[in-house]
């Protein structure tokens, strides 16, 4: 079979190969960077729709496309494959990608290293979720860092140096924690496939240092409270696609995380420490809902809610339970859609203004018309209003987790109606009222680029928001898989302790 | 000693030989000629090096001991010594550039590197006390001198004294301790050494012995708290001497060091880790605290060695063929890095000057771009993120360290490898987000651009073909275990 993941991973850097190898100098090679880039991306995706369209079957169970090679010696091979939960992360990385390289328009200095970052970037995120060996994804999941800290560092804002070292540091300290853990895993199951490693069952004791230790990352990547400040810090002072990977798919990798390795490889943990999972999504929903109401920046304020909202889907995987986690996942993908529109928003304003002062703003629909009904879409999707996919996502990670704790569910709730008044509040001081401020009498409206780069996010967050099906046909054989071997381990696990845990009590 | 055991002997250390007879003839060339043919006796080392390399991989198979059980030759000792010889080899090639630029050409330079590199490969063969003695001693001899190489520096002569002096100290505690070793085992052959503690476990004077011969290794490979010298030496050095330490001694030292804790002392483990972990973990907080404010860059790439050492050690905590494997792919990757990195700071000329200061390198991205991108790898590997090199080497000490259940270890080491972070991605914000600083004279000549292009690429590479090099180092390390 053909390696179509590989190829779907790896393509990304046949565009840098081009870009280092054949780019001209001068201006002609940035414009050369850009086209590159852009086809280079836009391929990617339709790789990615390939396999999605001509290979996934969704009927089936397990991990499909599976390939690869012995790879560093031992048991650790090179392995890709897909399930219903990662080819979603797949097919959203590969479409906002694109999208990033078109709104890079702003982008003047230094195109082609930026250009070759963003590729490298696409690489590295792919291979997160296509990743079947655990040390694989380490590679991929901590790779990530490089590119993002240069993006940060060299095309970000005045405090970028301050950002990028924030970013890359409190990362990295988490990340290493998770390593020690993906030793661990490896002397005690003497395997680091991923499939074998879900199948297996961890000591209780062990899983709960294991569950602590993948916390330490995922926690600092989704961001969950209270170790999220690197997050603001890190999308006010990145550039506006920077901003867009940052919020549309490295803080998905927090999520899948969680759902790919802490609930199946460490359920009984899991179960134990769902309390203090839902304590901290409660506290990051309500906690940075109101941080957000505080904020003067319209970035830090989109931040926050990112952070708000990562904390439904913590609060979602953590019902283990099907609406739950099908919620969570719908929260992730949307979340995707959203605050990548949110922060393309943002810089369609920073790019004319060189602002993000909320203050500096006021009455613009008066004369960016077309500007004011997007940004209308995104925000109401960022509240979560019915018929955008914010509203699946939330609506079904709330129903997950009534049906486990009435209390957390209602303590959630109230994270919608700050997200209104966040959101609305935010989009009246920018868009309503008379446009006195005289900086803004000739600012012009979204130009046909600008739209362009709109049109297939407002799609998508409509159309899954009234026809969410796709996404759950894609995922519903997964998840349940997922669930049902959390369940068959925690019932094991009740009924007689395996023979390692008897040994370790 | 017959004749034949003789010949037995001289074919299994052929490495040692052909350098020593090579190195002399060199000599000879060099006295005769004067400083004329200085280049040329320079890639005449050069091809004496790889005809060494030569006598190793084509040498005697196994495991050999020879000259009365003083020397052994097996897998590790060849694994090692190939590493020392391309360490040796490379520092020797960078250096051509950087020595003329400085008219510091002389013929003298090549065949102390030479001198010393035998010393290096007798201490990566001995067996025996006195052997190693011997090997150490014409290495560190010869070290003396080429960190005082410079000799109208005030720095240079200072950097050569200082190491002198210390080096000697830490001789005599190493001598010491072989004595005490001696005295309590009434051998200095390392396998009856091991006989003895087999059979009667570790007396105290064996222990205190233990402790002074491991303080003088200590001191060779600078681990906390015996890493004075490092910073000093490593500043005041001429620079290709500096990337000569940071590149060969200390992996001879390692191997030297993992031949005596693995070899006549493996039934003292118990006595031994503390020691190690100690000494381990001392230097990885050390290394990555310190550097922080290091504005010179040789000082701080010592104070990064001081922690790679404290790593690498602690692949001897783990005490098994696994931790030993890591040791060994670490220190390879390590010598690949040092290289690429020492040929960027050998590039930092201004008007005619050196210079040092990590602020010399602001903005090199906009400046010379390659050079920047190859030394932000370095950086990026150095501090250990995957998918560059330098992660597979903790990787795999790591693996060993937790493998052992020793996680208070590996945690340490983790954390202590963010905080070093720090000061690595702090050049490469230098390097890429900070206003240029004026340029430097001009870039790495064509051997050098050479070297720096093939350890970026290993850097780059070694994540797609790990293969070789981790089945020869495993290879190497369960010879030591026999």
């Amino acid at each position: 079979m053909m390696p179509i993941l590989s190829a779907l991973t790896f393509f990304p850097l046949v565009g840098v190969l081009l870009i280092i190898l054949m780019a001209p100098k001068g201006p002609h090679g940035d414009t050369f960077a850009r086209q590159i880039a852009g086809y280079t991306t836009v391929v990617t995706f339709g790789i990615a729709l390939y396999a999605w369209f001509v290979y996934f079957d969704s009927t089936k169970r397990g991990f499909q496309m599976v390939e690869g090679f012995a790879w560093l010696g031992g048991t650790i091979h090179y392995k890709m494959g897909v399930d219903g939960i990662s080819l979603p992360f797949v097919l959203l990385t590969a479409f906002l990608m694109p999208i990033c390289i078109w709104a890079s328009a702003a982008i003047e200095t230094r195109v082609k290293e930026y250009m070759i970052a963003f590729l490298v970037l696409e690489t590295l995120m792919i291979g997160v979720f296509t990743s079947l060996d655990i040390l694989v994804f380490y590679l991929f999941f901590e790779g990530g860092l490089i590119p993002m800290f240069l993006i940060i560092g060299i095309w970000g804002g005045p405090r970028r140096v301050y950002a990028s070292f924030k970013f890359f540091l409190y990362t990295l300290l988490g990340s290493v924690l998770m390593l020690i853990a993906i030793m661990a895993m490896y002397v005690t199951a003497g395997t680091t496939d991923i499939p074998t490693l879900m199948a297996y069952h961890f000591p209780r004791d062990m899983q709960l240092w294991l569950f602590l230790a993948f916390l330490a990352s995922f926690a600092v990547k989704l961001p969950m409270w209270p170790v999220h400040t690197w997050l603001p810090d890190a999308h006010v002072e990145a550039p506006t696609a920077g901003s867009v990977i940052l919020a549309g798919i490295l803080l998905k990798m927090g999520g899948y995380g969680f759902l790919r390795f802490s609930l199946p490889m460490f359920p009984d943990a899991s179960l134990y420490f769902a309390p203090m999972m839902f304590t901290l999504s409660i506290v990051a929903i309500i906690y940075t809902s109101l941080v957000a109401l505080a904020q003067e920046d319209i970035k830090k304020l989109i931040a926050y809610s990112s952070v708000a909202h990562m904390g439904f889907v913590t609060m979602g995987l953590f019902a283990l339970n099907r609406q739950g986690v099908d919620g969570a996942v719908v929260q992730m993908i949307s979340h995707g859609f959203i605050s990548a529109a949110l922060f393309l928003c943002v810089g369609v304003i920073y790019d004319r203004m060189h602002t993000r002062e909320i203050k500096a703003y006021g009455g613009l629909v008066n004369r960016m018309p077309i500007y004011a009904a997007v940004f209308m879409v995104f925000t109401l999707g960022n509240v979560g209003l019915p018929g955008t996919t914010g509203f699946v996502g939330e609506f079904l990670s709330l129903v997950g987790v009534y049906q486990v704790n009435t209390w957390v569910a209602i303590f959630a709730t109230t994270g919608v109606i700050l997200s209104a008044a966040y959101m609305l509040w935010l989009y009246a001081r920018v868009m309503f009222g008379k446009l006195e401020k005289p900086s803004l009498q000739n600012i012009p409206d979204m130009n046909m680029r600008e739209v362009l780069f709109m049109v297939p996010l407002v799609a998508a967050t409509l159309f899954f928001g009234f026809y969410p099906a796709p996404i759950f046909h894609m995922t519903g054989g997964a998840v349940e898989q997922t669930l049902a071997g959390i369940k068959s381990k925690l019932d094991t696990a009740e009924a007689a302790p395996t023979p390692e845990m008897a040994a370790n009590r | 000693m017959t004749d034949a055991q003789l010949l037995i002997d001289a074919q299994a250390f052929a490495p040692e030989l052909s350098l020593a007879i090579g190195g002399m003839l060199l000599l000879l060339v060099g006295v005769f000629s004067g400083d004329r043919f200085s280049e040329t006796v320079t890639w005449a080392c050069v091809a004496l090096f790889a005809l060494t390399a030569f006598f190793v991989i084509n040498g005697a198979e196994g495991r050999v001991l020879a000259f009365g059980d003083g020397m052994i030759a097996d897998p590790f000792g060849r694994f090692m010594k190939l590493t020392v010889l391309a360490g040796s080899a490379l520092t020797l090639l960078m250096s051509i550039e950087y020595l003329r630029d400085e008219k510091l050409t002389r013929f003298e330079y090549p065949l102390l590197v030479v001198m010393s590199t035998l010393g290096m490969l007798v201490m990566i063969s001995a067996n025996d006390l006195i052997v190693l003695y011997l090997g150490l001693e014409l290495q560190s001899l010869a070290l003396y001198v080429l960190a005082s190489f410079a000799r109208d520096r005030a720095k240079s002569s200072e950097a050569g004294l200082k190491y002198f002096v210390l080096g000697a100290l830490s001789s005599g505690m190493l001598l010491y301790g072989a004595s005490l070793i001696y005295g309590f085992t009434g051998s200095t052959n390392f396998g009856a050494i091991a006989s003895v503690i087999s059979a009667g476990g570790m007396s105290i004077g064996l222990v205190v012995g233990l402790v002074f011969l491991l303080a003088g290794l200590a001191f060779k490979v600078s681990a906390v708290p015996f890493h004075m010298w490092t910073p000093d030496v490593y500043e005041g050095s001429p620079t290709p001497v500096t990337a000569f330490f940071a590149a060969a001694p200390k992996l001879a030292a390692m191997a030297l060091f993992l031949r005596v804790v693995f070899g006549p002392f493996a039934g003292a483990s118990h006595q031994w880790f503390q020691i190690i972990a100690l000494i381990s973990v001392a230097s990885m907080i050390l290394g990555a605290v310190a550097a922080i404010g290091q504005a010179n860059i040789k000082r701080l790439m010592a104070y990064s060695s001081i922690g790679h050492m404290g790593y690498a050690l602690l692949g001897f905590a783990a005490a098994t063929p696994e931790g030993v494997e890591g040791v060994l792919i670490y220190l390879v990757i390590y010598l690949a890095m040092t290289i690429g990195t020492f040929i960027i700071i050998m590039m930092m000329r201004r008007n005619g000057r050196a210079v040092e200061d990590i602020r010399d390198l602001s903005g090199l991205s906009e400046r010379d771009p390659t050079s920047a991108y190859l030394l932000a790898i370095m950086m990026f590997s150095l501090a250990g993120i995957p998918p560059l090199a330098g992660f597979f080497g903790k990787w795999f000490v790591f693996l060993a360290v937790v493998h052992a259940h020793l996680y208070a270890l590996a945690i340490i080491g983790f954390v202590t490898s963010v905080i070093g972070a720090y000061y690595y991605i702090n050049i490469v914000r230098l390097m890429f987000f900070e206003k240029p600083a004026a340029a430097f004279e001009k870039p790495p000549g064509i051997v050098n651009a050479a070297l720096l292009g093939a350890s970026g690429a290993f850097v780059l590479v070694l994540v797609f073909v790990p293969g070789p090099l981790v089945d020869a180092a495993q290879a190497a390390a369960q010879s030591l275990f026999r």
